[in-house]
């Protein structure tokens, strides 16, 4: 809400400048969002921090109010006329000027009553009103079709008030201000820009703020009269009020002016609203939403004759739940259907106004208006709130009565409100307000011991502080022993009835007024809760810095993916080894394609790849992701998983080996990455079984075995899945792990091997076996034959071709005998070598190559 | 004989001042003092020579070999030095050739982040408590103070699934029930947790906006917790991750869950509280929201708020690590693109 610094001094008086008050205010909770400055310079205050502001400030020599005596033709120009101005000088000063709405005095002689301009002089610097862009100007003395002119009246826009620069500004009389006087003085303000929170209703006003104010500067409030001057009939009898809601309508009150004219509101008036950002359209209007601002009780004026006329006699106002079907045009011109919890306010007829929210269009004020039925009411702030919901309607009202407001407030808006029309529009008003008022809300009353205060803030704070800083927020406060017995004034619905939290919601209020920056900063003296150890976190970031430490970048996706998506992991054919499980819905995605949570990382992971590919000659990635698995229970499965992508070149190129460079990431890359991984989490026992996974290429793919369980699969994306993610560049290996199994197998303690203190003996078998016996088949016989003293066996070259005959393959084992106690002798080894030799060749039909 | 000895004496001290390549140096040696080399040719002949000439003939040998020997390890030290000298002088690289790529790989900007934060906080006796990203509506809203209709329910806007009670959880805070109600053993423990994880919120996304996103929370549970205490934590937290010296200040706000609630704000560390584009030209930043829980929270959670008090924080992690990075448009983050990726 925009904030004219002018306009809260009506209620209370400030005496600090304006960038202390917007810090004040924003450390208390309303936080200033903007300043914006109007005429005024901005003050530079020690220890606050404000954003540099770039306005034009009003030269006080040179821009002044200006009496415009006479307004005469201009003898060469009918767009131009001659305005004689009484800016406090010697002479009266001549401008030259083409504002139209000075036209209307042309040859008149002297303007009675007088009329008040904003005149500048020569040299004064304001803003270029005949330009597109914002700029600066500097007023010189020129000939203007043939009249020397040096000075002017001035627009708004001219003035940086606003962007109007149709006519110039015209100010109503005002006693206190003579020609001469700076226009600073009349005219400068400073806007404050207020966001408020929830819990703020109250303070959505001028009053609410200038309460605020008064409060955290510790000065008083004025409130202004809500007297009103009654002279007609009495309004009882003129109409009449039904309240058949009180849940949602807790009060309706109505005042009646009559014979008054409806007519352009003042300047001040229609100034306020500007500042404010609201338009001026007419006095009863401008009232209402003047009020609105000014109390925060949102009126609405009714035409009463059209109220009359319906009726066919005295008006009765209905508040009600709509018919069945029921529709009414509002003053939107939006025809609405109305919900079944959508209150109005209606008569005899038929439906009047969407109840706190927006009017309609029939018995609006009009031009011909004489007669005006003002509405001040109260409504349930909930059902405001589906309202608006419902009807996709936003008003300065609902705005309000949505966050909501007392139903004190009601009577208050009425009598200031029907007050105002009539001092503008003249005519009498009716005695007395009709007021049904069915449902007042509980007064709170809280206790406070101030032993609690105390505590919880961890600062001493006396009673009588505490008490001093609620009596400011016009609680009414009474001391017994050390209790604070609080009742909370009649504008807040925000202080709870329930004794502790009502107890907190003093303590915000005393806390936030004396100034957090008070409370001490403390280190918890309290008891330390038990300890203990996350595991599942432990291995989860143990899986990272393996994963990154092996060259790999991590990478987080979305969660979100689609059904089709995940399906185009399924190739044609083949049966889907995706989970089995329900998917989490999304009824209202931000994009069709992310409206459910993802089974697998792999579609993520393979988009990714796609995303990069055009950038990237390798892709080593990985993800630690939770996946989503409906189940029968409310909320379904996060397991973690761990998905690993490689594609491109195993070695980014380099000028040293071009060649070695051009060699693609493959299966046996991911396999190292897998079982350095599961080394790196000291898990031992893991084997591998032909791949399972419907995404993976069923020849070159492997599912990972733990104690005899899948826990994840590797290998090859499949070529008609890779294709449906159009990766058909590169070949792209993908694995995807559970986490659960790594945190449950993991080793924390294992013993290390001591170094051996004797030498070892190394020599290379190479054996001849059929092409189809598997690599670890091998190995295996191998170790078991060699025992314990066969420290090592790695194959370092699988060959086939001449002369190995057709169908077999050699297999070379580089081998490392070794006795940790003892030193070997060619003679040992020799006998391990011919064990070794006769298991294969018994168990596996292995030929010695020679 | 002795002939012999001085012919080869002064062949081999002649010929050696030729020898200038270590290659060279091994033809010398094994020509002189080799197995088969001269000077073991000599003693080869000590059986032909008489008796009594053998002991003086092979003491003369014997100082050939000596000499030779010597003569050897010399002009070895002079090859090798002008060896060294040489590639010191000659063998130079071109140091500005780009260096051979070794693989590298890197943790996503957020877990960095993250792990920073962990870091800090258990130092402060808070532990990890992890909870879920699908919750129910009761525990993201309902149990929080934020019933039905609440007006603090529009500032989020709430992923619902296809269950209505179900939804993705907008914030970290339900967390906070489900901590409670797991470590508070029917509220008689205190408390100290951070909840780290991904929320969601149905938004636009734009260079300011995401779906997702990190939070962090924070509880601290006890009998004796105080204002202060959240005021001094946090205010230790903001010195370890920017400077020892920020400058921090407190904000009254709202939030349902916490009362009083309270926003921190850190002096912008990118202009010193000068003002900048980043802080929008107020010095300050903000970094977390906060305040003591709510009566209602902590009764949910299944504490007495008459006994029991505490506080609450969260953060955002990805706001701080744009602004220690200078990123400016926070789709950087999922959208994983390893020329961004690669910079941490």
């Amino acid at each position: 809400m925009r904030v004219p610094i002018s306009w809260i001094k009506d209620f209370v008086d400030i005496d600090i400048p304006v960038e202390l008050l917007a810090e004040r205010l924003t450390v208390a909770g309303l936080e200033v969002a903007q300043v914006q400055y109007i005429g005024l310079p901005q003050t530079d205050v020690p220890g606050v921090r404000m954003p540099r502001a770039d306005h034009l400030v009003w030269d006080r020599e040179k821009l002044l109010l200006g009496r415009i005596v006479e307004v005469k033709a201009h003898p060469n120009a009918d767009r131009l006329v001659l305005a004689l101005v009484d800016y406090g000088g010697e002479a009266l000063e001549q401008c030259v000027t083409g504002a139209t709405n000075l036209f209307g005095y042309k040859d008149q002689g002297e303007i009675t009553p007088p009329i008040w301009g904003a005149f500048a002089m020569e040299g004064a610097v304001v803003w270029d009103g005949h330009s597109e862009k914002a700029r600066h100007m500097t007023l010189k003395g020129k000939e203007l079709r043939g009249i020397y002119n040096r000075s002017m009246v001035c627009s708004e826009k001219e003035l940086g008030i606003s962007d109007e620069h149709e006519g110039v500004i015209i100010l109503d009389h005002d006693d206190r201000y003579a020609a001469g006087t700076p226009l600073a003085d009349i005219l400068g303000d400073v806007v404050l820009d207020i966001e408020f929170t929830p819990n703020l209703a109250r303070c959505f006003s001028m009053i609410g703020v200038a309460r605020e104010i008064a409060a955290i500067l510790g000065c008083e409030m004025r409130y202004p009269s809500f007297e009103f001057v009654a002279e007609g009939e009495t309004i009882a009898g003129q109409v009449c009020i039904e309240i058949r809601e009180p849940a949602l309508n807790p009060r309706f009150t109505l005042t009646l002016l009559r014979d008054t004219e409806v007519k352009p509101s003042p300047f001040w008036l229609r100034h306020r609203l500007k500042l404010i950002g609201q338009r001026p359209r007419n006095n009863i209007v401008d009232v209402t939403n003047y009020i609105t601002f000014e109390v925060g009780q949102p009126l609405h004026a009714f035409d009463y004759d059209k109220l009359a006329d319906r009726a066919g006699g005295t008006p009765t106002i209905i508040t009600r739940l709509p018919e069945p079907g029921e529709k009414l045009e509002t003053l939107d011109d939006v025809e609405r259907d109305l919900g079944a919890e959508t209150i109005l306010v209606a008569d005899t007829a038929g439906a009047l106004a969407v109840g706190g929210v927006i009017g309609g269009g029939e018995t609006e004020i009009s031009d011909s208006t004489r007669n005006v039925l003002l509405e001040g009411a109260a409504w349930n702030n909930i059902n405001i709130r589906k309202t608006i919901k419902d009807q996709r309607v936003y008003t300065e009202a609902s705005a309000r009565f949505s966050r909501g407001v007392h139903p004190s407030q009601a009577i208050l808006g009425s009598t200031r409100g029907i007050e105002l029309m009539r001092q503008l529009g003249g005519g009498i008003v009716a005695r007395g307000v009709v007021d049904a008022y069915p449902n007042p809300p509980e007064t709170v009353r809280i206790e406070l011991p101030i032993t609690r205060v105390t505590r919880l803030l961890g600062m001493e704070v006396t009673i009588e502080r505490a008490a001093d800083v609620l009596r400011r927020l016009e609680f009414e406060v009474d001391i017994r022993g050390d209790v604070i017995v609080a009742t909370a004034p009649d504008h807040r619905l925000d202080i709870s009835a329930d004794s502790v939290v009502g107890q907190a919601d003093l303590l915000e209020e005393i806390a936030r007024v004396i100034g957090y920056d008070q409370i001490p900063d403390t280190i918890m003296a309290d008891e330390m809760p038990p300890q203990w150890e996350n595991t599942d976190l432990y291995i989860e970031e143990r899986i990272r810095d393996a994963l990154a430490g092996m060259g790999l970048f991590e990478v987080i996706n979305y969660r979100f993916t689609n059904r089709d998506t995940e399906a185009m992991l399924v190739p044609d054919g083949v049966a889907s080894s995706l989970p089995d499980a329900d998917y989490v819905e999304i009824v209202n995605p931000s994009a069709s394609d992310r409206n459910v949570l993802r089974h697998t990382l792999m579609t993520n992971m393979l988009e990714t790849a796609g995303n990069n590919a055009s950038y990237q000659e390798t892709q080593q990635v990985f993800e630690v992701g939770k996946v989503y698995l409906q189940g029968a229970e409310t909320l379904p499965d996060e397991p973690l998983h761990v998905g690993i992508l490689l594609t491109g070149r195993r070695h980014t190129s380099s000028w040293q080996d071009a060649d070695e460079s051009q060699v693609a990431l493959d299966f046996f890359d991911m396999k190292g990455i897998v079982e350095n991984l599961l080394h790196d989490l000291h898990i031992g026992e893991f084997d591998y079984s032909k791949g399972g996974h419907c995404g993976l290429h069923p020849g070159r793919s492997a599912d990972i075995l733990l104690r005899g369980k899948c826990i994840g699969s590797f290998g090859e994306v499949h070529p008609q899945v890779a294709e449906r993610f159009k990766l058909t560049n590169d070949k792209v290996i993908y694995a995807e792990l559970e986490v659960a199994p790594l945190v449950r197998h993991h080793r924390r303690l294992h013993a290390i091997e001591p170094l051996p203190t004797s030498p070892a003996i190394l020599e290379d078998i190479a054996l001849i076996v059929d092409g189809t016996v598997a690599a670890n088949e091998v190995e295996a016989v191998i170790r078991q034959a060699g025992g314990r003293l066969l420290k090592s066996a790695r194959l370092f070259d699988v060959y086939t071709g001449d002369p190995i005959p057709p169908g077999k393959k050699s297999l070379a084992y580089a081998l490392t005998y070794q006795d940790p106690e003892r030193t070997l002798t060619d003679k040992n080894a020799a006998k391990i070598r011919k064990k070794i030799i006769g298991a294969t060749r018994h168990r596996l039909g292995a030929e010695l190559r020679s | 004989m002795s002939n012999t000895i001085e012919l080869i004496r002064e062949e081999a001290l002649a010929s050696i001042l030729d020898v200038n390549s270590s290659d060279a140096l091994v033809e010398w040696r094994s020509r002189f003092i080799g197995r088969k080399g001269a000077v073991n040719g000599l003693f080869n002949t000590i059986g032909t020579l008489p008796r009594d000439e053998r002991a003086a003939f092979g003491q003369r040998v014997n100082a050939l070999q000596s000499k030779l020997t010597e003569a050897y390890d010399k002009r070895e030290a002079l090859i090798r030095q002008r060896a060294l000298a040489m590639d010191l002088e000659d063998g130079d690289i071109d140091i500005s050739l780009p260096a051979h790529p070794r693989p590298k790989g890197g943790l996503h900007p957020s877990t960095r982040t993250h792990r920073e934060f962990q870091k800090i906080w258990a130092d402060m006796g808070f532990h990890v408590y992890q909870s879920f990203d699908v919750e129910e509506d009761d525990f993201n809203f309902t149990l929080l103070n934020l019933p039905p209709h609440h007006p603090a329910r529009d500032m989020q806007d709430t992923f619902y699934t296809a269950n209505p009670k179900v939804l993705l959880r907008t914030h970290t805070s339900p967390g906070q029930i489900r901590a409670m109600r797991e470590l508070g053993a029917g509220g008689s423990q205190p408390i100290r947790v951070i909840l780290p994880g991904m929320c969601y919120r149905q938004e636009q996304v734009t260079a300011r906006s995401e779906i997702q996103f990190t939070q962090v929370e924070g509880l601290a549970i006890g009998r004796n917790i105080r204002m202060s205490d959240l005021k001094g934590t946090i205010a230790e937290f903001a010195k370890r991750i920017y400077n020892p010296n920020a400058k921090v200040r407190y904000r009254a706000s709202y939030f349902p869950f916490t009362e009083p609630s309270m926003e921190v704000d850190v002096e912008c560390f990118l202009c010193d509280g000068e003002g900048c584009r980043v802080c929008k030209y107020t010095g300050w930043l903000e970094i977390a929201g906060s305040g003591m829980v709510h009566p209602t929270v902590l009764r949910n959670g299944g504490y007495d708020p008459n006994v029991w008090s505490g506080f609450a924080f969260g953060m955002g992690p990805e706001r701080i690590t744009m602004l220690k990075h200078g990123i400016q448009d926070i789709r950087y983050f999922w959208g994983n693109d390893l020329r961004f990726l690669k910079q941490f």
